[in-house]
């Protein structure tokens, strides 16, 4: 009874997942390294570190974003472990960073991250 | 569903130039924030329902919200946009941006020819992931609630030691300020000063420490409500 229900519902996982499977996987890793490249111009073309802070979150997003196409790939749940972690990697860099902006502020009355170039407290 | 997945990458693609493009941070902040969306909508179609509601929730919900309040407690005004208007102009951005999408080409052409390419496509449900992570992920996720309550941490002690005032102070200042501060014994050094020499001195010692004053005041007001 229970196996037989289970096949059913591996059935109908498989009729939605023949619903979703279209997608090639190369035009998927195509879309997250585009966003990846993205967040590097960002980081390379911006002075201002908000936007530099910006710009890292899309990186970890677009990592993240590739983990999850590896492991619908395969069909396995590992990749959104992973970004699970890539999650918590993000929301502790961004917390301590915006702390760091705010003392940068304060203290240079600048965003500008070229004046923070001595290391003096 | 597949013209969904291509809609909303080119909505993220597009979204996230905009905000590597803008002057405005908090334009910028919106731009990020319709990314955002349109990669959690990529997750969905991807066959990650979980995933695609952890990136509402934390990226576009909990993060953004943060650099929101960031910004609001900046307060810049109307000439910041204009030095990053002046920021942007400069011609040395062009290098980069050429030097980085020739590294997107090189990876395109790596991506389009591996032989293993097949389509994506099984839905993962949330309850696989869950298994997954609280069994062979365990340590990971452990290592990940020490890294939270890591930045927690380091935020609180960066919030302190900026309301406390870390401005530098010259040696030899402390004893200034103590006789400035306490009345009796600057009366005391005042009385027992005979020369004129040593009252100008200390007059100066007076303009100085007025001078220094409003510093100090705040790092003794914040040592206080500490």
């Amino acid at each position: 009874m229970v196996s037989r229900n289970l096949a059913i519902r591996l059935e109908k996982l498989q009729a939605r997942s023949v619903d979703l499977a279209n997608i090639p996987v190369e035009v998927s890793l195509i879309a997250a390294s585009i966003l990846f490249v993205l967040g590097l111009v960002g980081i390379l073309i911006r002075r201002n570190i908000i936007f530099t802070l910006m710009s890292i979150e899309i990186m970890l997003n677009a990592a993240g974003l590739a983990f999850v196409i590896a492991g619908a790939r395969w069909g396995q749940p590992d990749g959104q472990v992973m970004f699970l972690f890539i999650l918590a990697v993000a929301a502790s860099e961004v917390s301590v960073g915006l702390a760091l902006v705010l003392q940068l502020f304060h203290q240079y009355k600048t965003l500008d991250t070229d004046k923070a170039s001595q290391m003096r407290g | 569903m597949n013209a969904v997945f291509y809609l909303s990458a080119a909505i993220a693609i597009i979204a996230t130039v905009m905000v590597i493009i803008q002057v405005n941070a908090i334009h910028a902040l919106l731009y990020l924030i319709v990314s955002f969306l349109a990669v959690s909508l990529m997750f969905f179609t991807l066959g990650a329902p979980f995933i695609a509601a952890l990136e509402v929730i934390v990226y576009a919900g909990a993060i953004m919200v943060l650099f929101v309040f960031a910004i609001m407690l900046l307060n810049l005004g109307p000439q910041s946009a204009q030095q990053e208007r002046q920021w942007l102009r400069a011609s040395g951005w062009i290098g980069s941006a050429i030097l980085a999408l020739i590294l997107l080409g090189e990876l395109v052409f790596v991506l389009t020819s591996v032989s293993q390419n097949g389509p994506v496509g099984s839905v993962v449900e949330p309850r696989q992931v869950g298994i997954a992570a609280f069994s062979s992920y365990l340590i990971g996720v452990e290592l990940a609630s020490i890294l939270l309550l890591t930045s927690l941490v380091g935020a609180n002690h960066l919030r302190l030691q900026r309301r406390v005032g870390t401005r530098p102070q010259q040696p030899g200042m402390e004893s200034m300020k103590n006789s400035f501060n306490d009345p009796d014994r600057a009366e005391t050094t005042h009385g027992s000063s005979s020369s004129g020499k040593t009252l100008g001195e200390h007059q100066d010692d007076k303009g100085r420490n007025g001078f220094q004053e409003p510093g100090n005041q705040t790092g003794e007001a914040a040592s206080k409500e500490r």
